[in-house]
C-alpha cells in the first residue's frame, strides 16, 4: 500500500522502474521482431530451448550481479563453473559418491574458489579485476589437471542428466515440459533477489558499493562481508557447473573461458551499475534473456555466428549508454 | 579531575614524514560544549579520529569517566559512546536515509532472516521528528540537499545515544538557518548531558556555541580557554602564533589602465541573463551574490567549460571563440575551481606535475618526450615564488593543506602564462592564516598586471579585496559598485534583488541586511 501512495511521475521517469520496464520492453521488442522474422521463432520447443539455452549464462549472472553491485568484478565465473562440474564429476563417477553429495561436493569446490577470492581482494588488496583474473587460470588450470584433459562422463548415473534436461513441471501438467534447469534458474533468481532486497547480506552488499569507506566507518566487517559476496558468488558459479554438466552429460574440463563475458553482460545489459551501488536481480535476469534471445533468434534467421557476436556487442554498449543518457538527464 | 568524560594524555601520532600529533591532551565534561581550533593541518581532525578509533595514536592514553579506554576501530568508539561525524559526508548515497541511519545496526524481523524495515523506519522518523527534521526515512540520500544530508549524519550520531559527538565543519555547507537549527539541536542535546566536541574555522560561530575553546597548532596543544572570557583576536593569536591582520584593504589605482577583458551580452537559459562587464589590467574584479546566483556559471562559460546561447568576448579588444577550456588557456584565461579538489588539482599527482598540467606542450621536447628538467624547474620556479610549504616537489598534491593546494593551482595558470585569472571562491575551506596569504598573492598578482575576476559569497573578502564589485543575483548583473561606494547593505541589497518582483524586495531586503 505504501508503495502506491508514494508513487508520483516524478518519480516514476527517474526511478529505476522506468529503466526496468525499459529493458523489459527491449526484451518484449526483440521477441516480437523475431516472431514476425521467422515463423520458426515463437513455437514452444524454440522457447524451450531459449529458456534452456538462458540456465547457466543466468544463474552465473546471478552470482556476477552481487560482486558487481559491491563495485568489484568476477572474471573467473565461466571457469570456476567448469571447475565444479568437473569435481562433481570426479565425486560422482570416479569416486562412486551419491549424487546428491557428488552436488554438495561440486558446490562447495565453487564456494571455496569464490572465497579465495573473496580473500584475495579483501584481506589481500588485490584489485578484483586482476585477483580474479588468476582464479580464471588457475581454475581452468586445475579442471583441466584433475581431469586428465580428457570429459568425465556420468554414464554410470542417469539420473544426474535429469537434473538439467528432465522435467517435473511437465510430470505434475503433462505437455508443458519446462526442464528442470530452467525452475532451477527462476528458483536462484528468486533466491538472488530475496537475499539482495530483504537480507543483511543484500544491504551490506549494496553499502558497500555505495561508500566503502562510510560502510566501514559505520562499524561494517567490509572485508568479511566483501568475501561473503565472492563466495556467494563462486557458490552460483558451483550451481551453474552442475547444470552444464548435467545438461552435457559430461564434465568438459576445456569449456567455461568466456562464459564469464556473457554473464557480465547479462548484468550491465541489465542496467547494473559497474561502479558499484546499484542493480537488480530482476535486471539481470532480463539481461540474460536478452542475450539469450538474440542469440537463438539470429541463428533462426541464418544469420552467421560471428555476425551474432557484433549484434550482442552492439546491444551491450547501448543499454549502457541509454543508461548513461538517462542519468545526465537527471 | 574525576567530572572529565573524555580525557586524552600525551597522545602522538607519527604518519610517514610527518608528526601529526605531538604529545597532545584535551578534556571534554559533560554537558559542554567543546570548540577546538586550529589553522589546517594543526591536528584537530586527527585528535578526534584517535578518540574515534579511526587512528591508533603512537603513544599516550585516553580515559573514559575516568577509565583507561583502548578504541581498536570505530565499531568499538559507537559501543563506547563516541559518535564522530565526519567533515566529509559519510553517507552512502544509494541507500535510503534509514538504511543510512542503522547500517551496521539492522535488525532481523520475526523470520531471523529478513531485515525489519518497518522498525528501521519508525525509528529514524522518531529520531527526525526529535529533531524538527522534515526528511521522509524511505528517500535515497543522493536526492537531499548537502545540508538534510548533514542532518541525517547527525541523526545517525544521535541514534547512537552517544555521550561524546564530535562534529567535524559541521557548518562547512549550510545557510544561516540551518546553521541556527543545527545549534539548537546541539544546545539540546548539551542540555541533556552530552558531551559535544566541535570542530570549525568559524571563530564567531564558536563564540556563540561553545563553552571552552582548546587550541591546537602544528600538531601540538596549545592552550584551553573559556569562550566567555576570549576574544577571537586572542584565539586567533593563539591559532597563528603571529599576529596577522584581519582588515587592510589594499586597493590601488588602476582607473588608466587598458581593459583586458570585455563580455557582451552573455546568455545561457535561465542561468545567464545578458551578462555585461569588463575587466581592466591590474585589476581585481569581485563577483559578488548569494548561491545559486550564477557567477561560476558565467566564469565557466568564459572559461568555455560550459557552452553559452549567444554572446562575445573580447580580449585586448579582439572578438575571440571560446568553445573549449583549451581555447581559454591559449588566450590567457586560468580558472581556479571552487571545487579544488575535484577540479583544480590532481590530488594523487604530485606538486611538479600539477604545476606544469595546464601546459604541458609547451615542455615537450623532440619526439614529444617531456622535458624534466623544465619542468622541475618551472615548479620549483612557483614553489619558491609562492611560498608553497611543501617537503619537495615531488609530494603527492593531496598530503598539502588547503591553502598550499591553492597555491600550487596558482602556479599551474602562472606556468601556463595566465593573464586573466578567474578564483571561484579562492578561500573556501582554508583557515584564517592561509586566508591573508592568498589575499597578498592576489594583491600581488595583481600588482604584476594580472587580471584578476574574484567570485567570493563572503562579503568581508570581497569587500576587502576588489577594486570594483559586480553583484550577481539570479543569473543577471544587478548592480556594479566601486570599492568606495561598496559596503554590506548595498551588495545585499543588489544580491537579493530577484527579477520578477523587484521593487517591494529592494526595500525589505535592505531593511533585513541593515539589522544583520
Amino acid at each position: 500500500m505504501d508503495k502506491i501512495k508514494n508513487f508520483s511521475l516524478r518519480n516514476f521517469f527517474t526511478s529505476d522502474a522506468l529503466r526496468k520496464l525499459m529493458s523489459f520492453a527491449a526484451l518484449i521488442m526483440i521477441f516480437i521482431v523475431f516472431s514476425i522474422a521467422s515463423e520458426n521463432f515463437f513455437k514452444f520447443s524454440n522457447i524451450i530451448g531459449i529458456l534452456l539455452a538462458t540456465a547457466v549464462n543466468g544463474i552465473l549472472a546471478l552470482g556476477v550481479t552481487f560482486v558487481i553491485i559491491t563495485g568489484g568484478i568476477d572474471l573467473s565465473v565461466g571457469t570456476m563453473m567448469t571447475f565444479s562440474a568437473v569435481m562433481t564429476a570426479v565425486f560422482i563417477t570416479n569416486w562412486g559418491l551419491s549424487i546428491p553429495v557428488g552436488i554438495l561436493g561440486g558446490l562447495l569446490a565453487g564456494s571455496f574458489a569464490g572465497f579465495v577470492n573473496g580473500l584475495m581482494v579483501s584481506k589481500m588488496k588485490i584489485p578484483p579485476f586482476i585477483a580474479t583474473l588468476g582464479m580464471l587460470y588457475a581454475t581452468k588450470g586445475l579442471s583441466l589437471i584433475i581431469s586428465g584433459v580428457a570429459p568425465i562422463y556420468f554414464n554410470d548415473t542417469p539420473a544426474f542428466r535429469q537434473i538439467a534436461t528432465g522435467s517435473i513441471v511437465g510430470q505434475i501438467i503433462p505437455g508443458f515440459d519446462i526442464p528442470n534447469a530452467v525452475m532451477i534458474l527462476l528458483f536462484m533468481a528468486v533466491i538472488a533477489h530475496i537475499l539482495l532486497t530483504k537480507t543483511l547480506f543484500g544491504r551490506y552488499t549494496f553499502a558497500i558499493g555505495s561508500n566503502e569507506e562510510a560502510a566501514r566507518l559505520s562499524g561494517v566487517n567490509v572485508a568479511a562481508w566483501k568475501t561473503a559476496v565472492y563466495a556467494v558468488c563462486g557458490l552460483f558459479s558451483g550451481m551453474a557447473g552442475v547444470i552444464i554438466a548435467a545438461r552435457l552429460n559430461s564434465a568438459q574440463p576445456a569449456l567455461g573461458a568466456g562464459y564469464e563475458l556473457d554473464a557480465i553482460a547479462a548484468v550491465v545489459i541489465g542496467g547494473t551499475s559497474l561502479s558499484g551501488g546499484e542493480g537488480s536481480i530482476l535486471g539481470t535476469v532480463i539481461g540474460a534473456f536478452v542475450i539469450s534471445v538474440l542469440t537463438n533468434g539470429l541463428r533462426i534467421m541464418s544469420v552467421p555466428q560471428e555476425w551474432q557476436m557484433v549484434v550482442t556487442g552492439a546491444i551491450v554498449i547501448l543499454a549502457v549508454f541509454a543508461d548513461v543518457m538517462r542519468r545526465q538527464r537527471n | 579531575m574525576s567530572d572529565a568524560l573524555v580525557r586524552m594524555e600525551g597522545i602522538v601520532k607519527v604518519f610517514p614524514g610527518v608528526r601529526a600529533l605531538n604529545y597532545c591532551q584535551f578534556e571534554l565534561k559533560a554537558g559542554e560544549v567543546h570548540a577546538l581550533v586550529g589553522e589546517n593541518g594543526a591536528g584537530k581532525s586527527t585528535l578526534m579520529k584517535c578518540l574515534a578509533g579511526i587512528y591508533h595514536p603512537n603513544e599516550g592514553r585516553m580515559f573514559l569517566h575516568g577509565e583507561e579506554v583502548t578504541i581498536p576501530n570505530p565499531r568499538a568508539a559507537q559501543d563506547l559512546g563516541i559518535s564522530i561525524i565526519h567533515q566529509e559526508l559519510n553517507l552512502m548515497p544509494h541507500l535510503t536515509v534509514a538504511q543510512n541511519i542503522f547500517i551496521g545496526r539492522e535488525r532481523a524481523d520475526k523470520t531471523r532472516i529478513f531485515l525489519d524495515e518497518k522498525w528501521a523506519e519508525n525509528e529514524t522518523r522518531r529520531l527526525l521528528k526529535l529533531l524538527h527534521l522534515n526528511i521522509d526515512p524511505r528517500t535515497r540520500a543522493e536526492n537531499l540537499t548537502v545540508a538534510k544530508q548533514q542532518m541525517v549524519e547527525i541523526t545517525k550520531a544521535i541514534s547512537f545515544n552517544s555521550d561524546v559527538l564530535i562534529m567535524d565543519e559541521p557548518t562547512a555547507s549550510l545557510t544561516e538557518t540551518e546553521i541556527e537549527d543545527l545549534f539548537v539541536i546541539i544546545r539540546k542535546l548539551r542540555d541533556e548531558g552530552v558531551g559535544i566536541i566541535y570542530i570549525s574555522h568559524r571563530l564567531e560561530e564558536l563564540k556563540k556555541i561553545s563553552d571552552r575553546i582548546t587550541v591546537m597548532r602544528d600538531g601540538n596543544y596549545i592552550d584551553t580557554l573559556p569562550t566567555a572570557t576570549t576574544d577571537i583576536g586572542t584565539i586567533i593569536n593563539l591559532m597563528v602564533g603571529r599576529t596577522i591582520y584581519q582588515d587592510s584593504p589594499h586597493v590601488p589605482e588602476n582607473d588608466d589602465q587598458p581593459v583586458v577583458l570585455e563580455v557582451k551580452n552573455l546568455n545561457r537559459g535561465k542561468e545567464i541573463i545578458d551578462v555585461n562587464f569588463h575587466l581592466k589590467r591590474g585589476e581585481i574584479l569581485g563577483f559578488a551574490g548569494l548561491m545559486g546566483a550564477g557567477r561560476t556559471e558565467v566564469a565557466r562559460a568564459i572559461f568555455g567549460a560550459e557552452s553559452v546561447d549567444s554572446g562575445e568576448i573580447y580580449i585586448h579588444g579582439e572578438r575571440v571563440t571560446i568553445n573549449h577550456p583549451k581555447d581559454a588557456v591559449k588566450h590567457g584565461i586560468g580558472y581556479l575551481s571552487e571545487d579544488r579538489k575535484r577540479y583544480g588539482v590532481v590530488l594523487g599527482m604530485d606538486v611538479e606535475n600539477n604545476t606544469v598540467m595546464a601546459c604541458f606542450t609547451n615542455f615537450l621536447q623532440k619526439l614529444g618526450f617531456v622535458d624534466d628538467n623544465a619542468t622541475r624547474r618551472a615548479a620549483l620556479e612557483y614553489v619558491d615564488k609562492l611560498d608553497i610549504r611543501t617537503p619537495s616537489i615531488a609530494q603527492k598534491v593531496k598530503f598539502l593543506s588547503g591553502g598550499n593546494q591553492q597555491k600550487v593551482v596558482v602556479g599551474k595558470w602562472l606556468t601556463a602564462d595566465s593573464e586573466i585569472m578567474i578564483f571561484d571562491e579562492p578561500t573556501r575551506g582554508i583557515d584564517v592564516g592561509a586566508k591573508s596569504e592568498i589575499y597578498n598573492l592576489l594583491n600581488e598578482l595583481a600588482e604584476q598586471g594580472k587580471s584578476i575576476i574574484m567570485i567570493s559569497s563572503e562579503l568581508p573578502e570581497i569587500l576587502r579585496m576588489s577594486h570594483r564589485i559586480v553583484v550577481m543575483c539570479e543569473g543577471r548583473i544587478t548592480g556594479e559598485l566601486t570599492a568606495e561606494e561598496a559596503d554590506q547593505v548595498k551588495i545585499m541589497t543588489y544580491a537579493t534583488m530577484r527579477n520578477n518582483h523587484r521593487k517591494e524586495l529592494v526595500d525589505a531586503n535592505a531593511a533585513a541586511a541593515l539589522q544583520t
